[in-house]
């Protein structure tokens, strides 16, 4: 009797284990955060073929991850190429757990982040526009922290 | 603004004030509301009706002392007493109360007064009556245009809560919001005014681009704002009597968070730089433009201490959003907040004694109050978002805004205007027609 209560705590044990992994393994499997950074592509729209329109940032951050660096050199070598006589406005995005005027200077920081970026691989300052909406325009109207992922953005948009 | 001729005199002296009996502690909870019986202002026989926008008031002693109440109950510092329980008629009431009357339904004051109304005027009289020392406190009398008899209640509220309080009232008074409707991802936002009571809206844009954060000049005619006309985001600032706007200051990229000067001769804001946030303050007179901050990090959200001598601003300069004091003209900045969570969206009271402020912590969103120095932190309110505390003008009540949370399809989500006392208790809601955000208070109206 002794042995058998034994062994079912040890399956429970054992089952929540293969549970939690399972759940961790399907965070990260489907490539939705990393950190709080959305990595995912559901609100995802594209500047070109293969050129990603966006990219995503950490709570109160306006630092560009490495996937993100990657997406705005692609965007860069289509503006100097293909979209040579385009300029563009990027928009800087907060999520909606902050206080408005503040997430309008971070919305601002992150457009700006992008835009030095694109300056750096040689697009003029002049061809980029840059404004923010704050917590103003979400593009998922949910309160969770995957929606709140996908607003933390900054956008580039043609505006020609 | 628009200006009403308001005429205001004593009927009597107001001697031997010092020796009533019935007064109304506000530093503390709304723990013992003063029973108040407010009679119906007795209506003069040969009154005309009053018309207003095509409805017709019959009987406006009535309404007058209906919105009294509404008033004062909800300061949370008095309880109306029911009409039914009063024994004596409006009029011979106003004349000479028979106390022992309103004493046997537990009133401590009586509202008494009488109206007369003429097709292009009406006048006001109203007494404040302590009961319990069968004496008279108040008599005063007022003119106005028959459609502003709404005023006429407000002015009469401010003078009771004056009386019994100490306090000045802020019931003639405005809150300028940001009306909102439409899809949580594409709302559309308006300028919008109301008494504030909730009645009287008036919608001053059309809701065709994005406006944000209306604050009124200290005079009140002015309203200072954020609209993203022409996909621009910058100051502008509104007349309300004419109507007129204009963008205030031709910077170089988004300016926001925009409030007046005490004295109403500048405005201080945030100018963004080339993603750079710091606080300008720019004279309307002479369109001189001062830097006032000078940092690589967020400074935003600046409010000026009532005397123009300091300024406080929320900054992320620590690393993350917290308050700061500095002199007006940028000098000596000290941050004063240490609590633990995020700080935001600091606003000097009118009485100069306190800043109420947004606080984040784990998810949490609270309006509370400190000292100018960072000290005596108090928690008024918690709620899973709210921010953006305006002050009434007599520094006892704070008017906010609180969305809540969605699903994940977005709804449920709605933006209110709420009030709460300066102790923590008396939390309201405020009725709109449409979801409202950004509130601000104006100063009293008529002083």
């Amino acid at each position: 009797m002794v042995f058998l209560v034994n062994l079912r705590k040890y399956l429970i044990i054992a089952l929540a284990g293969i549970a939690l992994t399972a759940c961790a393994t399907q965070k990260r499997g489907s490539g939705q955060m990393q950190g709080d950074v959305y990595t995912g592509s559901a609100t995802v729209e594209f500047l070109a073929t293969g050129v990603k329109d966006r990219v995503f940032f950490a709570t109160n951050k306006s630092t560009l991850t490495t996937a993100s660096r990657d997406t705005l050199r692609k965007q860069a070598a289509w503006m100097r190429k293909k979209g040579k006589d385009k300029t563009f406005t990027i928009e800087g995005h907060a999520d909606e757990r902050g206080t408005r005027e503040y997430n309008l200077a971070l919305g601002e920081r992150r457009a700006n982040a992008v835009k030095d970026y694109l300056m750096t691989y040689g697009i003029s300052g002049s061809r980029l526009n840059v404004i923010s909406y704050g917590k103003e325009r979400p593009v998922n109207s949910g309160s969770n922290p995957l929606a709140w992922s996908q607003n933390r953005r900054s956008v580039t948009v043609k505006a020609n | 603004m628009k200006k009403i001729l308001l005429t205001i005199f004593l009927l009597f002296n107001l001697n031997n004030n010092a020796h009533s009996l019935v007064e109304v502690d506000i530093t503390r909870g709304n723990l013992e509301p003063l029973p108040i019986a407010i009679s119906p202002l007795y209506v003069e026989p040969g009154s005309s009706d009053v018309k207003q926008e095509g409805k017709i008031i019959k009987d406006v002693g009535a309404e007058i002392s209906k919105l009294i109440e509404t008033n004062l109950k909800r300061s949370g510092l008095f309880n109306p007493l029911k009409k039914e329980s009063f024994v004596q008629k409006p009029d011979i009431a106003h004349a000479k109360p028979r106390f022992e009357d309103w004493r046997l339904i537990k009133a401590q004051a009586l509202v008494t007064g009488k109206v007369t109304v003429t097709e292009d005027k009406l006048r006001a009289e109203f007494r404040l009556w302590d009961v319990v020392a069968a004496k008279e406190m108040v008599a005063l009398a007022f003119s106005t245009t028959p459609k502003n008899w709404r005023r006429v209640g407000h002015i009469i509220s401010d003078k009771i809560y004056q009386r019994l309080t100490g306090e000045e009232g802020y019931f003639d008074t405005r809150i300028i919001y940001v009306s909102e409707t439409g899809e949580k991802t594409q709302r559309f936002k308006k300028l919008a005014i109301m008494d504030q009571d909730g009645a009287n809206v008036k919608y001053l844009t059309l809701g065709n681009e994005l406006v944000l954060t209306p604050r009124f000049s200290p005079t009140n005619q002015l309203v200072t704002y954020l609209s993203y006309f022409r996909n621009l985001p910058r100051v502008y600032l509104l007349d309300i009597e004419t109507g007129v706007q204009e963008v205030v200051g031709d910077f170089p990229g988004m300016t926001f968070a925009p409030r007046f000067s005490p004295d109403g001769n500048k405005i201080i804001m945030s100018f963004a730089k080339d993603g750079n946030s710091d606080i300008y303050t720019m004279d309307l007179n002479t369109r001189v433009v001062e830097k006032i901050t000078d940092h690589t990090s967020i400074d935003t959200s600046p409010s000026y201490s009532p005397d123009g001598k300091y300024i406080c601003f929320n900054s992320d300069r620590s690393g993350l959003q917290q308050i700061y004091v500095m002199r007006s003209d940028g000098s000596n900045v000290k941050r004063i907040t240490f609590g633990k969570g995020l700080y935001g969206t600091p606003v000097w009271s009118p009485r100069g004694d306190l800043i109420a402020f947004t606080k984040v912590h784990k998810s949490r969103f609270y309006i509370g109050v400190m000292r100018p120095d960072g000290t005596g932190e108090r928690l008024l309110t918690e709620n899973y978002y709210q921010e953006a505390p305006s002050w009434s003008p007599n520094g006892r009540v704070l008017i906010f805004y609180r969305e809540t949370k969605s699903d994940d399809q977005g709804k449920g989500f709605s933006a209110k205007l709420w009030s709460i006392d300066l102790t923590g208790y008396n939390e309201r809601l405020i009725e709109t027609e449409t979801d409202g955000s950004d509130p601000s208070w104006s100063s009293l109206l008529s002083k």
